[in-house]
């Protein structure tokens, strides 16, 4: 019973990490149209915010500090609206295509600062001894407690994303998505709501990276990658739905557990086969993108607007 | 009152607007008096959508002077001309098309609390509030529009005429006394044409709102504006009653042969 329910509690709470990082960028697309292929570098920020602040002290990074983690993690939803700021100020007054190339590079700047700045990230040997709350409690309790955590987390933000797609403030980023000129004429600056837009959905996959460091118990610059970090957080929104914060939830759910059994088939596969599983779990993510988006084309829940 | 007494409510001073190697706007002056309504005519071309859009700070220009009651509003961002009482239609109806109609008009009223973070987590009460009252305005707008049992179908829904209304309902909603309508009867059936028109009318007499329009319904121009200006080349060349600009000969030779007379 033990090692299905510790089993089950790392599924969950992986899929919980991963549905904050698509309501984050649910945010971004879904309700306002901005394409972010960058999501590792907000995820790093907030992962390595909280890595830092929470970790013993070491001499190989700066800090630790050992703060708990529930002063850390705002900290870490800040770190990723602050390192959105300057590329949104920049990108989102030119084209919304401009963006999308500029979280790009910005992603890759962040796993490159990771690596080579030893003395603030401890370089490629990454930051240990990062602090899983509720550890004390032991197995099973201790990784259930986190889950729960995780689910808090998750639905605290799904009540934020709703409660700002429902608002005011939700309906001229819809407005702004539609037609940008339109949204001047009706006396909105485009670029302005775009930015709190863009901050907003970065400050999620801040928090998403604090959780991830703090499940994972260390980061490091090979911890994250644009295909996990970036790419599956893609397919999760667009399967579960862009624009529906339901199914940003559920599609991180569903894609999670794809991506989970894909991994067991793998392991399952003659040895010949199984050096390939790398790019066979790739093809069986894409196939199930493609099965869905044939059978509903909206996403799951897709409000198709 | 911040306005100089007696200024007009828009004045243009050589407004000029290149695109590349193009001449759109060469020197435009015009002014548009308080409470009236003043048409903009001329040939496809003349430049007069490109004054449109350079007045209303779509286009930055590349020289002259715009004055809004007095006050310079030069190169001015379209969101700060909306607060100071400038609104805007398009000559291709923009409409929000995945919002309701009645949500196309309140996205265009002034900016409202509920837009500022982080007001829509925490202070959704007074949000609800303030809501209700804007719909209640959007209504009452929606009603003098005689689009009100369209209040909730999806924008994309309606007839190009309608999306014409929709344009002049989001204007309106800006609560602005100054609104440049770029062609409000292209495309628009007769019947409607003629409630456009009542609608206009009705806007400018009764709630004193002043209008600079763009339209080649030159009967329509005839009917609504106390003052005409016919553009071409980018340059105004005659001006006068919508009469006396139709016998200017200059007007005729603009036009190239083209019939401005009544069918």
């Amino acid at each position: 019973m033990e090692p299905l329910l510790l089993y089950g509690a790392t599924l969950l709470t992986l899929a919980g990490i991963y549905a904050a990082l698509t309501l984050g960028l649910n945010l971004q697309w879904g309700l306002t149209g901005l394409m972010n292929f960058g999501a590792l570098g907000f995820v790093a920020a907030g992962a390595y915010t909280s890595a830092l602040l929470t970790a013993p002290p070491s001499a190989m990074h700066v800090g630790g500090f050992g703060w708990p983690w529930f002063l850390a993690w705002p900290l870490a939803a800040l770190a990723g609206a602050l390192l959105a700021l300057p590329i949104g100020a920049i990108s989102l007054r030119l084209r919304t295509d401009y963006l999308a190339m500029a979280t790009i590079g910005i992603a890759e700047i962040v796993r490159l600062v990771a690596r080579n700045e030893d003395w603030l990230t401890g370089g490629p040997l990454g930051i240990t001894g990062i602090p899983r709350p509720f550890e004390s409690l032991g197995q099973p309790w201790g990784p259930v407690a986190f889950l729960l955590l995780v689910g808090a987390v998750v639905a605290l933000l799904y009540a934020m994303a709703e409660a700002t797609a429902r608002s005011p403030f939700g309906r001229t980023l819809r407005a702004i998505r539609d037609d940008e000129e339109a949204a001047k004429a009706a006396g909105r600056n485009p670029a302005a709501f775009r930015l709190q837009a863009f901050m907003l959905g970065a400050a999620c996959m801040g928090l998403a990276g604090a959780m991830l460091a703090h499940f994972f118990k260390f980061m490091g610059p090979d911890a994250l990658d644009p295909v996990t970090a970036t790419f599956l957080v893609w397919v999760m929104l667009i399967a579960g739905g862009s624009g529906s914060n339901r199914g940003a939830i559920l599609g991180a759910v569903a894609i999670w557990a794809v991506w989970a059994a894909t991994d067991w088939l793998a392991a399952q596969l003659p040895g010949e086969l199984a050096t390939r599983a790398a790019y066979v779990r790739l093809f069986m993510i894409g196939l199930a993108l493609q099965l869905i988006l044939l059978y509903r084309p909206q996403g799951l829940l897709g409000t198709g607007r | 009152m911040s306005q100089a007494a007696g200024a007009p409510a828009l004045a243009v001073e050589g407004l000029t607007k290149r695109f590349g190697g193009v001449v759109a706007l060469d020197g435009a002056s015009f002014t548009v008096q308080e409470g009236s309504v003043t048409g903009l005519i001329g040939p496809n071309g003349a430049g007069k959508s490109t004054a449109f859009a350079t007045i209303a700070g779509f286009h930055a220009p590349d020289g002259g002077r715009v004055a809004l009651r007095g006050r310079d509003i030069t190169g001015a961002a379209p969101w700060v001309l909306h607060r100071a009482g400038l609104a805007r239609t398009f000559q291709i109806p923009r409409l929000f098309v995945r919002l309701s109609v009645i949500e196309n008009l309140m996205v265009a009223a002034p900016p409202q609390s509920g837009e500022i973070l982080p007001a829509p987590w925490f202070a959704r009460g007074r949000i609800a509030r303030e809501e209700a009252a804007l719909r209640a305005r959007a209504e009452a707008v929606l009603a003098q529009l005689n689009l009100s049992r369209h209040a909730d179908a999806p924008a994309s829904a309606l007839s190009g005429g309608q999306k014409k209304l929709v344009e002049l309902g989001r204007a309106l909603m800006s609560g602005a006394s100054l609104i440049l309508l770029d062609e409000p009867a292209a495309g628009v059936n007769r019947t409607l044409l003629r409630e456009i028109a009542h609608t206009i009318a009705a806007l400018n007499r009764e709630h004193g709102i002043t209008f600079l329009l763009i339209e080649h319904d030159l009967d329509l121009v005839a009917e609504l504006c106390h003052h005409v200006y016919c553009l071409a080349e980018g340059r105004v060349i005659a001006s006068g009653t919508m009469a006396e600009v139709r016998a200017d000969p200059v007007v005729a030779e603009a036009y190239l042969g083209m019939a401005i007379e009544p069918t």
